[in-house]
C-alpha cells in the first residue's frame, strides 16, 4: 500500500522508537502534522517558539540516551531553529530536525517563507539533506538518525518539501545503513594504548582530564576505574561534569577559566595528563604554548581525529569511541607489569591536596544579602545531590558547575560550547519529560530566563513541574563583571532596568511564583518548592548584585595564573620546585 | 607551504558547498580548486591546491575527513605526484608579436587553437609554475585574456586512490 511522505515521516519516527517531537506548525509541514494528529504513538509537545523546540530535544537527549527530534515549519521556522540546531552541534548532541521546505517547484523562486535551510544549517550540522524525490525519504531518515547517533554525535537536518510530504509511494524502513563515506571508528589502536599504559607507569604526577566526549559515550565507570586505578586527582569539565564523582576525594573540581584552584594547578604541574573526550578549548587552556611551557606528556582519547591535535599538540593519540578505549586501557593496567611510583604519587597528592586547603570555592555568607553561590549550594542540599539541573549562560552557570556537585553524568546540561542564553528552560522542559519521575532544576537568570519565558506556558500546558531557581541581580552579571575586572567599571548596557515582577509573571502563566529576598528564606523555600511536586515553581531569589566568579584566568593567562578570591590574595602559595620559567609567555 | 590535496567525494548537490563552505568557515586557503565526475557517476574527484604550515594541513586533512560525504582525502605533497594545469590564453598577435607569439608557443609547447588576423588562442599544459612562466615571458600588454582550469594532480607509479 502506498502511502504519503508525511505518513512515511510519522512511520520512520515510530521506527526508531521517538517517543517525543518537539515542534511548531505551519504551512509547509501541514501534511506532516495532519499525520501526527493521526498516530498516537508519539506524543507531540507545542513549543512556543522553534528556538525552544530544538532546545528541548536538545535537554531531552541529554538528559536520556536517545535522539532529540524537532519538527519546524520552512522559512522564519526554520532559521529560528538555528540557534537551537548550532547549540547542539557545538556539544555534540545527538539531534534528527525536521523542517519544512517549500514545494521543489517553488525552490529558488523566493517563494513565501522559502529559506535555503539546507544553506544556512551547513556550517553547524553534523549533516543535512533535502529531499526531493519522496522514494528517497525512509532512507534518508534512516541516515538521518544513524548519522545523528554514531561516531561523534551531533544535529542532522531534513529538509522536506512539502509536495514530497503529499506524494505516495511504498513504504519500507531500512533495517541497516551503510554509507561507504562515513565509517566511525569505535576501537582504539592497539599499540597506542600500550604506550599510553607504559606511560602511565612512568608517571610521577598524573592527572584526569575529562570532557563531554565520556558524558556521551556513556563512559563514566570507566573513567571512575581508571582513575582509581592509577590513584590521580581527577577534572571534569564544564561539559564533563557528573562524568567523574563531584564529591568523590579524588575529584579537584572543575578546571578552566572558572576552574578550582587546586585543577588548575594539577592540569598545569601534572607531568602526563590523560585527556579523554575533551578538547583543550580556549575555555580551559587559554594559551597553549603557556599550558606546554611546562613539560608534560599527554594522551588524548578522542573519538574525533580533528579534535586531536587541534590547539594542543599531545604525544599519545588515540582515536576511538572514549568507553571502548577506557576498557582496553583498564584491561591492559591490570593485566600489565605497570606499577605506579608510590612515593612519587605520594608527593604529588600532599601537593594536590596543599592547593586543595585554601578552599578557592569559600564564599562568606552575610546575614542580609543572598549569595548567589549559597542558593545553588543550598539547592544541592535540599534536593540531595540528585537534581537534574540545567542552565542558561552566563554567572548562573558558573555557580551552578561550581557548588552543585554532580555525581552522575547526565545530570547536568547546559550550553557550553556556545553558550546559548535562553536554553536552560526549554532543555529543563525536555529533561523532564524524559525524566518525568526526577526533580528538575533550571538554574537561570533575570536575563537568561527572559530569552525563552514564553516556555512557561508550554510547561503549564504540559504540566511539566520544573523548578526555576532566578538568580536575580539585575544585571548581565558576567558582563558586568568583565566590565569591572576589564573595562574600568563602565557598566554598559548590563543593567536591565524595568525588570517584569517575576512572581507575578509565574501566575499569569498559571505557576507558582516565590520571591526570596533574605538568606535565612533560602532553604526554606527551596524546600517548600520541592514540595509542590507536580507544579512549576518560579523562585525569584534576588542575589548580591556585586557577586563575581572566581577563581578566574583571564584571557591570555596562564593556568597557574588565576585572578584568585578575595580570601586567597593574602596567602603564600608558593610555586612547587618543578616549576619553570615562563619568561614572556603569559 | 603549498600542498595539493585530492579528494574522493559522493557526486550529490551540494557536496561541493560542503567542502568550499569548511575552507571559509575555518579561514584555510584554496589556491585552486577543480572537481569533476570520475569514471563512477556517484564519486566525483577534487584536487584543491592549497598551502598552510604543517598543523593547518593537518586540520584541513581531517576536516576534509570529517565531512560525510568524502570517502578519501590525500595529501599528494607525501609522496610522488604529478600535476597538470591547462591554460587558455588569448594574445594579440599583429605585426611583428605574430612570429613572436608563435616561437613562444612551441617553446612552451603550448598549441594555438583559435587565430584570427589580430590575435592566437592558445593552449598550454603543464605544472602551474610552467603556466606562470609563460606568461611571465610574454609582454604584459599582448595579454588578451587568460583561464586556468586549477593544478589537477595524481600519484605516480602504481599509487591510487580509490573506494
Amino acid at each position: 500500500m502506498q502511502i504519503s511522505g508525511a505518513e512515511i515521516v510519522v512511520r520512520c519516527l515510530q521506527e526508531e522508537g521517538v517517543e517525543f517531537v518537539f515542534g511548531y506548525p505551519g504551512g509547509a509541514v501541514l501534511e506532516i502534522y495532519d499525520a501526527i494528529f493521526q498516530q498516537d504513538s508519539f506524543r507531540h509537545v507545542l513549543v512556543r517558539h522553534e528556538q525552544a523546540a530544538v532546545h528541548a530535544a536538545d535537554g531531552y537527549s541529554r538528559s536520556s540516551n536517545k535522539v532529540g527530534v524537532a519538527l519546524v515549519t520552512s522559512g522564519p521556522g526554520a532559521t529560528n531553529a538555528v540557534t537551537g540546531i548550532a547549540t547542539a552541534y557545538s556539544d555534540s548532541i545527538p539531534m534528527v530536525v525536521i523542517s519544512g521546505q517549500v514545494g521543489t517547484p517553488a525552490i529558488g523562486l523566493d517563494a513565501f517563507q522559502e529559506v535555503d535551510m539546507v544553506g544556512i544549517t551547513r556550517p553547524c550540522v553534523k549533516h543535512n539533506f533535502l529531499v526531493k524525490d519522496v522514494n528517497d525519504l525512509a532512507a534518508t531518515m534512516k541516515k538521518a538518525f544513524y548519522i545523528a547517533s554514531t561516531g561523534r554525535p551531533g544535529p542532522v537536518v531534513v529538509d522536506i518539501p512539502k509536495d514530497v510530504t503529499i506524494a505516495k509511494t511504498d513504504f519500507q524502513y531500512p533495517d541497516s545503513v551503510n554509507i561507504r563515506s562515513y565509517v566511525p571508528i569505535n576501537k582504539g589502536h592497539p599499540g597506542q594504548i600500550k604506550k599510553a599504559v607504559n606511560l602511565l607507569g612512568e608517571a610521577k604526577r598524573p592527572f584526569v582530564y575529562v570532557g563531554g566526549g565520556a558524558v556521551l559515550a556513556n563512559a563514566s565507570e570507566e573513567v571512575r576505574e581508571l582513575v582509581r586505578l592509577i590513584n590521580a586527582p581527577c577534572t571534569n569539565t564544564l561539559m564533563g561534569l557528573g562524568a567523574y564523582p563531584g564529591t568523590d576525594p579524588q575529584f579537584v573540581g572543575m578546571l578552566g577559566m572558572h576552574g578550582t584552584y587546586e585543577a588548575n594547578m594539577a592540569m598545569q604541574y601534572c607531568d602526563v595528563l590523560v585527556a579523554i573526550g575533551a578538547r583543550f578549548d580556549d575555555r580551559v587552556i587559554s594559551v597553549p604554548s603557556h599550558f606546554l611551557a611546562q613539560p608534560k606528556k599527554i594522551i588524548h582519547i578522542d573519538i574525533d581525529p580533528s579534535s586531536i591535535a587541534k590547539r594542543v599538540k599531545v604525544d599519545i593519540p588515540i582515536v576511538g569511541n572514549v568507553k571502548d578505549v577506557l576498557v582496553e586501557m583498564i584491561a591492559q593496567l591490570k593485566a600489565g607489569d605497570v606499577r605506579p611510583d608510590a612515593e612519587a604519587l605520594g608527593n604529588w597528592w600532599t601537593q594536590v591536596e596543599a592547593w586543595r586547603a585554601p578552599q578557592s570555592l569559600w564564599f562568606d555568607q552575610p546575614e542580609d544579602i543572598i549569595k548567589p553561590q549559597f542558593v545553588v549550594q543550598k539547592l544541592w542540599e535540599v534536593t540531595g545531590g540528585d537534581a537534574i539541573v540545567t542552565s542558561d549562560v552566563g554567572q548562573h552557570q558558573m555557580f551552578a558547575a561550581q557548588y552543585y556537585k554532580f555525581d552522575r553524568p547526565k545530570q547536568w546540561i547546559n550550553s557550553g560550547g556556545l553558550g546559548t542564553m535562553g536554553f536552560g528552560l526549554p532543555a529543563a522542559m525536555g529533561a523532564q519529560l524524559a525524566n518525568p519521575d526526577a526533580t528538575v532544576a533550571c538554574i537561570t537568570g533575570e536575563a537568561s530566563i527572559q530569552m525563552n519565558i514564553q516556555e512557561l506556558s508550554t510547561c503549564k500546558q504540559y504540566h511539566v513541574p520544573v523548578k526555576i531557581v532566578n538568580l536575580n541581580n539585575r544585571y548581565l552579571g558576567m558582563v558586568r563583571q568583565w566590565q569591572e575586572f576589564f573595562y574600568g567599571n563602565r557598566y554598559s548596557e548590563s543593567y536591565m532596568d524595568a525588570l517584569p515582577d517575576f512572581v507575578k509573571l509565574a501566575e499569569a502563566y498559571g505557576h507558582v511564583g516565590m520571591r526570596i529576598e533574605r538568606p535565612a528564606d533560602v532553604e526554606p523555600a527551596l524546600r517548600e518548592a520541592m514540595k509542590l511536586k507536580e507544579r512549576l515553581v518560579f523562585l525569584d531569589f534576588l542575589t548580591d548584585q556585586k557577586a563575581n566568579v572566581f577563581p578566574m584566568v583571564g584571557n591570555g593567562k596562564g593556568l597557574n595564573q588565576m585572578d584568585l578570591p578575595p580570601h586567597m590574595r593574602d596567602l603564600q602559595l608558593g610555586v612547587p620546585p618543578y616549576d619553570r620559567d615562563y619568561g614572556n609567555l603569559s | 607551504m603549498r600542498h595539493i590535496l585530492s579528494i574522493l567525494i559522493e557526486n550529490e548537490a551540494g557536496a561541493l558547498s560542503r567542502v568550499v563552505g569548511l575552507f571559509s568557515a575555518r579561514a584555510y586557503n584554496i589556491d585552486s580548486l577543480t572537481v569533476s565526475t570520475t569514471e563512477d557517476p556517484t564519486l566525483s574527484r577534487m584536487t584543491i591546491v592549497t598551502h598552510g604550515s604543517d598543523e593547518v594541513i593537518e586540520q584541513i586533512t581531517k576536516q576534509l575527513n570529517k565531512l560525510i560525504e568524502v570517502v578519501k582525502v590525500i595529501d599528494l605533497n607525501e609522496s610522488e605526484h604529478v600535476e597538470r594545469e591547462m591554460m587558455l590564453i588569448k594574445v594579440r598577435a599583429a605585426g611583428k608579436d605574430r612570429e613572436e607569439m608563435k616561437r613562444m608557443t612551441d617553446i612552451f609547447r603550448g598549441r594555438i587553437i583559435d587565430v584570427t588576423e589580430k590575435t592566437y588562442t592558445v593552449e598550454l599544459t603543464g605544472t602551474s609554475d610552467k603556466l606562470n612562466a609563460f606568461i611571465d615571458a610574454l609582454d604584459r600588454t599582448v595579454i588578451l585574456e587568460t583561464v586556468r582550469t586549477g593544478a589537477s594532480g595524481i600519484g605516480r607509479g602504481e599509487r591510487i586512490l580509490k573506494v
